[in-house]
């Protein structure tokens, strides 16, 4: 549940600071808080640093701590690596696609025809955040048929339901944005049915807000240890920690900070892609 | 909700006819009010059927098998085994560690915010919004072993206190015990708090500081009458919001410690794994149901505060 808004919530916040404009009283403040800056963003980034540091320079040293790429070269030959690779993948996909295919039409369907459900909404997607993913494997595992726990697939059933508060939030959001109604209503009186609607007037509009929600769903898949551990599959996350042939634990650090790493990369793509995206479309909505 | 939950059923026939409608082309009035409630009831019906397969009927189970022995009678035996001895302890415990790493990182992640949201370097506040992000979901084993690489005993920090002769190790720490994982926890709280306090610091108004200065107020006087009284129900709820998030976690103190110490949500793991006393089977669900009711009462209570919060940001 370390997770209530999100990378969602980072572009809010980042929306929330652009609003800060540099104002004259500011340079008077800057300067008699400098101190004070100096002492506090020292002591954070040594606190947030320091571990990613640490991180990864345990993954790029060899035995005798000399720098190399022995652990990250092992990694794919590591035993057991690559079947909880496939597995973790296999399981990203099937709830990318099952979120979207549910959630996307879901929430269109909302915002445009029921506004009263809208509170309905968010009411069932804040849920998946109160109820801890513990309790809720815990009333899975004596809930479900046999047939369903047998299968790796049960998981996704149950990401899909972790990730929807990040998949509903970005959309809502994205819906709010723009003017859903009079697009549609255009492009109906245009005569496009409503495949042609969607594919070409509301999804490309919806691409910051899903490509975002998308790489969310990508980390929280990847990331998940609680529920993959107790339905006994093991997925990346159970496979560093079952793991426990490696002498001192190089090849885990190097499997878990490729972790953090691709995320990263990942979301700084998203975040650039939409800013250079809302740049553009602000220019053309200038000289309009 | 109500009423589509209950016509669930006639979505069914109702997609078997809709062909037939088309050649029809004369709706009766009948027929059009029946598609006026059957449409949105079929958009709606896979969301709710699935919301409902996959946290609702979780959760009933969750609260029915709290309520039953192992013979499957209604009994509040349960209950009563989590309100004593080493359960017990877990729920204390679990209820500090949610309130150190709330409360701590709740005031660090303000100060941050706020030394953030006043720097001038454009760039440093968008990397910072991005590292935000990616941070506070960034929790569990992952999380783990970085911290093991870095504060671990052969970590590469503890290395160089070591040298400096302050290895950490020497003077008490352990980072696999419970200020441990407080330690850790913080990891992603104080960037939750950032992501959460930031909109309601970027709601005070600047016209407010105008408007207190040119009544001769000091900067002391503005924070104590306005700023914080202002943000306090905003810090308040986003607190409560980092407690749940505490309070809830498994995946990093499980990894970090292999479950050895006495947390509410470790001790659910370690009965599902089947390590209890025999007749003691249904004891996790009790867990469970104590878990659901303290983030229940920690939801409401911020339902309250947020409702206070928007009084002045908006």
């Amino acid at each position: 549940m370390a997770s209530v808004s999100g990378p969602l919530g980072g572009l809010a916040f980042e929306e929330a600071l652009s609003e800060i404009s540099s104002t004259p009283q500011r340079r008077q403040r800057r300067l008699r808080f400098r101190p004070w800056r100096a002492i506090v963003m020292t002591l954070a980034g040594a606190y947030f640093l320091l571990p990613i540091y640490g991180g990864l320079k345990f993954s790029l040293e060899d035995l005798n701590g000399h720098f190399s790429f022995e652990a990250i070269q092992n990694l794919p030959s590591a035993p057991g690596f690559a079947d909880a690779f496939w597995l973790s993948m296999r399981l990203a996909i099937a709830t990318l696609v099952v979120s979207t295919l549910l959630m996307v039409p879901t929430t269109i369907y909302v915002h445009l025809r029921l506004p009263r459900m809208r509170r309905v909404m968010e009411f069932i997607t804040i849920l998946p955040i109160v109820i801890p993913p513990i309790v809720i494997i815990a009333g899975v595992l004596p809930a479900a048929p046999l047939w369903a726990k047998s299968s790796p697939y049960l998981l996704s059933f149950l990401y899909v339901i972790l990730v929807m508060p990040f998949i509903y939030r970005s959309l809502d959001a994205g819906l709010s944005a723009i003017d859903l109604k009079t697009l549609v209503e255009a492009s109906r009186s245009l005569g496009g049915n409503w495949l042609r609607t969607m594919t070409s007037v509301i999804l490309p509009n919806l691409r910051a807000a899903l490509l975002s929600a998308m790489v969310l769903t990508l980390a929280l898949v990847l990331g998940e240890f609680t529920m993959a551990s107790l339905d006994l599959w093991t997925t990346i996350p159970v496979w560093i920690t079952q793991f426990n042939t490696s002498p001192n634990g190089h090849i885990q650090v190097a499997a878990s900070m490729l972790g953090l790493v691709g995320t990263w990369l990942f979301l700084t793509i998203i975040v650039s892609i939409d800013r250079s995206e809302s740049r553009r479309s602000r220019r053309k909505a200038g000289t309009l | 909700m109500t009423t589509s939950s209950e016509n669930d059923v006639t979505t069914v026939i109702s997609s078997a006819q809709a062909p037939e409608m088309t050649v029809a082309a004369r709706p009766s009035s009948f027929r059009r009010r029946f598609f006026r409630v059957a449409r949105p009831t079929l958009a709606m019906a896979p969301f709710l059927i699935y919301t409902f397969l996959g946290l609702g009927i979780p959760t009933i189970a969750v609260i029915n098998l709290a309520f039953r022995n192992e013979n499957g009678k209604p009994s509040t035996e349960n209950l009563h085994l989590i309100s004593q001895g080493i359960y017990r302890l877990g729920f204390e415990n679990s209820i500090k560690l949610a309130l150190i790493t709330s409360i701590i990182p709740g005031v660090l992640g303000v100060i941050l915010a706020y030394t953030i949201q006043t720097s001038r370097s454009n760039l440093f506040r968008r990397l910072v919004a991005t590292a935000s992000g990616v941070l506070a979901n960034f929790g569990g084993v992952n999380l783990t072993f970085m911290f093991i690489a870095t504060l671990g005993s052969t970590g590469v920090l503890t290395v160089w206190l070591n040298v400096i002769r302050l290895n950490p190790w020497h003077y008490g720490f352990n980072l696999y015990s419970f200020y441990g994982v407080a330690f850790v926890y913080m990891y992603f709280q104080i960037p939750l708090m950032v992501l959460i306090i930031t909109p309601a610091l970027a709601g005070l108004r600047q016209s407010w500081r105008e408007a207190a200065q040119n009544m001769g107020a000091s900067s002391l006087r503005y924070w104590r009458h306005v700023g914080v009284p202002v943000l306090l129900p905003s810090v308040l709820g986003a607190m409560l919001l980092l407690f749940g998030s505490a309070f809830a976690a498994y995946a990093t103190a499980e990894s970090l410690t292999t479950g050895i110490i006495a947390l509410a949500p470790i001790q659910i793991g370690v009965v599902l794994n089947g390590n209890v006393v025999a007749g003691q089977t249904h004891v996790g669900y009790a867990i469970a149901f104590g878990m659901l009711v303290i983030l229940t009462i920690t939801m409401i209570l911020y339902a309250l505060v947020r409702r206070r919060a928007s009084k002045w940001l908006r």
